[in-house]
């Protein structure tokens, strides 16, 4: 570890990361300047094909998380993180069976949009506005966590603190100065830079230190151990904090027994420590199941998503590239764990380290092993486009949800409630302010979150996502009897009951809060259902919102019929265009 | 994108009618219920598997444990499929309904 602090900067990893920034930005600009086509492009997409629309989604889609995190938790927790990438693309697929369709259908293109639209209700869209900020923040701070740890990487020495801060005020300088407009374009070229960057350093790492199954096939299960079975490639020695082959290889690691185990090293009795040892496994099923629940459910619920699917012409058209999205983060989500195997084979000194020294740089660091191995070139631009492909992916997510924030921020805070009588000089000061503050305050939850796994964060913004906006969306799509007051009961009840759990845990492991950790000990059920809510605030959240709406239901809007007939019925009948002209009409 | 009053009841030809909207909402929901449950059933069922055949679920296939191979690999091509046959026939169901409201007015 000591060598590898001591490392100084290697000029083609530096240089290959600050062209993928440089390259960024212009595009960025480029495209803005651009901005007839370019906005056409955004809005309707009609001079742009599926393929390249499927590839900025997937690039918006792809984050830090995907590219760093994913390989982190493989290395760090085993088979268990292998549902984190699973459950990405699974929840797109959700999002797209029972969301996608019927909110494109109705023109509604942000969630407060929607909101508004739905139940008529200007007050239900000033709460989803604070919804969106409030879901969005959580969802940066893994982002620059992201951006902490690869240049704390780049330039060995610098705090990771000063990291965050140089990458957050470079992104907010580029959205401020309205460079992320034609922020298609770049989205797409960063999906193929992640792909390029993710793909070739493995396949190339791969020839020289040993394949994916090769790595895989060194860890013994539980029913090898004590055999005698070939080995065929050469491991590093695992450190005492490593989880051993047969809990990293087999499901029920590390991750989902946590609190039981840490409960065990302090067992009062051996009545306690028998009882705790049979709870094991089943609190296990529980974790991996709540996992699930918030990882697909989220997706469905992540509000900067959605938007993306109405960059196409037409619903055919959405669809088709939604099947493209669909085989292009697949195809991307097979790399990351490959990541984290063969570091658990080669790079054992990560699980050592905290932070951002930590396992979730091990997409950065086993390119430069190639060094020891006689390729000292190779190993340097590998380990250069591994970090550029990083670069991109929380460039890529980062400024989609500033926008987006930005947009909420700007547009609805201060458009809408603060200033409703403002000139649009003044709006188009208040983006580039508003980009400042969030950006500004994004930065600042940043440099707090150093400790957790950057999956671990995005895990958490997921389970509130998924207590709150899921149910809102699915429940609005698919029941006529929804009213506002339920709707509202429901997101908030269970956003903010979710956000309360998570809030719990995260102050005992990253504030080290006493207390709370004894309790944790004490109470490991507790424990999972705090640290992995969605299994109980999911179904709290639509129960609230049909019993509420049950409650209130001489409020369901009026003309539900024809909000549900826009919903659902075929783009091809005009009913979406008879809407507005009939809602035109009242208005005047 | 606003919408500031609640409207008028809308008419009450084919398209309009309360039958309509329960049959398109009845249609498109039952085609994304049993797509989901091909993936549910799979979430749910991995799982269970490692829970309760541990031996099974950790045999060798080339280097991979059988439970790793379908996570980490098979899902997501079985992912695509439940995607495309839910994107085909979606497109084909809105096609009939378009089709059938047509007709519906017409007579």
């Amino acid at each position: 570890m000591n060598a590898l602090l001591a490392m100084t900067v290697d000029p083609w990893i530096a240089a290959l990361a600050l062209l993928t920034v440089a390259v960024t930005v212009a595009m960025g600009f480029w495209s803005a300047g651009k901005s007839k086509s370019a906005g056409d492009f955004f809005v309707a997409g009609r001079s742009v094909s599926v393929g390249w629309n499927a590839s900025a989604i997937s690039g918006e889609y792809l984050s830090a998380a995907s590219f760093m995190g994913v390989a982190g938790m493989v290395m760090l927790n085993g088979y268990d993180a292998l549902w984190y990438p699973v459950c990405y693309a699974c929840g797109y697929l959700f999002l797209l069976l029972f969301i996608a369709g019927p909110l494109r259908r109705f023109g509604a293109y942000t969630i407060p949009d929607f909101a508004e639209g739905r139940y008529d209700s200007p007050l239900f869209r000033k709460i989803a506005v604070c919804f969106v900020l409030f879901i969005g923040f959580f969802y940066t701070m893994p982002q620059m966590k992201g951006a902490g740890t690869t240049l704390a990487y780049i330039f060995p020495g610098l705090p990771y603190w000063a990291g965050v801060v140089v990458v957050g005020a470079v992104i907010t300088l580029n959205v401020s100065l309205g460079g992320m407009k034609g922020i298609t374009l770049v989205q797409a070229f960063q999906y193929w830079l992640k792909m390029f960057a993710i793909a070739v350093p493995i396949f190339v790492l791969a020839a020289v230190v040993g394949h994916y199954h090769e790595h895989l096939g060194a860890n013994r299960t539980a029913q090898e151990a004590g055999r005698a079975i070939p080995v065929e490639v050469a491991r590093s020695g695992l450190p005492a904090k490593a989880p051993t082959d047969e809990q990293w290889i087999a499901p029920f690691g590390s991750l989902t027994t946590k609190a039981v185990d840490n409960a065990l090293k302090s067992a009062p009795s051996p009545e306690v420590k028998s009882e705790l040892e049979a709870a094991r496994r089943p609190y296990s099923l529980l974790y991996t199941y709540s996992l699930i629940i918030a990882l697909v459910c989220g997706t469905a619920g992540l509000p900067h998503i959605l938007v993306r699917f109405y960059t196409n012409p037409d619903g055919v058209a959405a669809k088709r590239t939604t099947m493209w999205v669909m085989i292009l983060i697949g195809v991307f989500y097979v790399f990351p764990p490959v990541y984290g195997v063969l570091g658990r084979s080669l790079t054992p000194e990560l699980y050592d380290a905290v932070g951002a020294k930590g396992t979730d740089k091990v997409v950065l660091e086993l390119p430069t092993l190639l060094a020891g191995k006689d390729h000292p070139l190779l190993g340097s631009i590998l380990s250069g486009i591994t970090c550029a492909g990083a670069f991109a992916a929380f460039m890529s997510t980062f400024s989609g949800l500033l926008v987006s924030m930005t947009g909420a921020l700007a547009h609805d805070i201060y458009g809408r409630i603060l200033r409703p009588q403002s000139t649009p000089e003044q709006r188009l000061k208040a983006f580039k302010w508003s980009s400042v503050i969030v950006g500004a305050l994004a930065v600042a939850l940043g440099t707090q979150v150093e400790k957790p796994n950057i999956n671990f964060l995005v895990g958490q913004a997921f389970a509130i996502a998924a207590a709150s906006y899921f149910p809102l969306l699915f429940m609005s799509v698919w029941w006529r009897g929804m009213t506002m007051k339920g709707a509202a009961a429901g997101m908030l009840g269970g956003g903010l009951a979710a956000l309360a759990a998570i809030t719990l845990t995260t102050l005992s492991d990253v504030y080290s809060v006493k207390s709370l950790a004894d309790f944790w000990v004490a109470h490991p059920l507790l424990r999972i259902l705090c640290e992995q809510p969605a299994i109980w605030a999911v179904p709290l959240s639509i129960g609230l919102m049909i019993v509420v709406s049950k409650a209130t239901s001489a409020d369901v809007p009026a003309d539900v019929r024809m909000k549900m007939l826009v919903l659902h019925a075929p783009e091809a009948l005009g009913l979406k265009q008879e809407y507005i002209k009939e809602h035109e009409g009242l208005g005047h | 994108m606003g919408y500031p009053t609640p409207m008028k009841e809308p008419p009450t030809d084919p398209i309009h009618s309360d039958a309509f909207l329960t049959k398109l909402m009845r249609d498109q929901l039952k085609l994304s219920i049993t797509c989901t449950l091909c993936f549910a059933v799979a979430l749910i069922a991995l799982p269970l598997l490692n829970y309760w055949q541990p031996e099974l679920m950790a045999r060798r296939i080339g280097g991979f444990t059988l439970t790793w191979l379908i996570l980490g690999v098979l899902f997501f091509p079985f992912v695509w499929v439940i995607s495309y046959v839910f994107i085909r026939r979606s497109i084909a169901l809105e096609k009939a309904e378009a089709e059938a409201a047509k007709d519906g007015s017409r007579s």
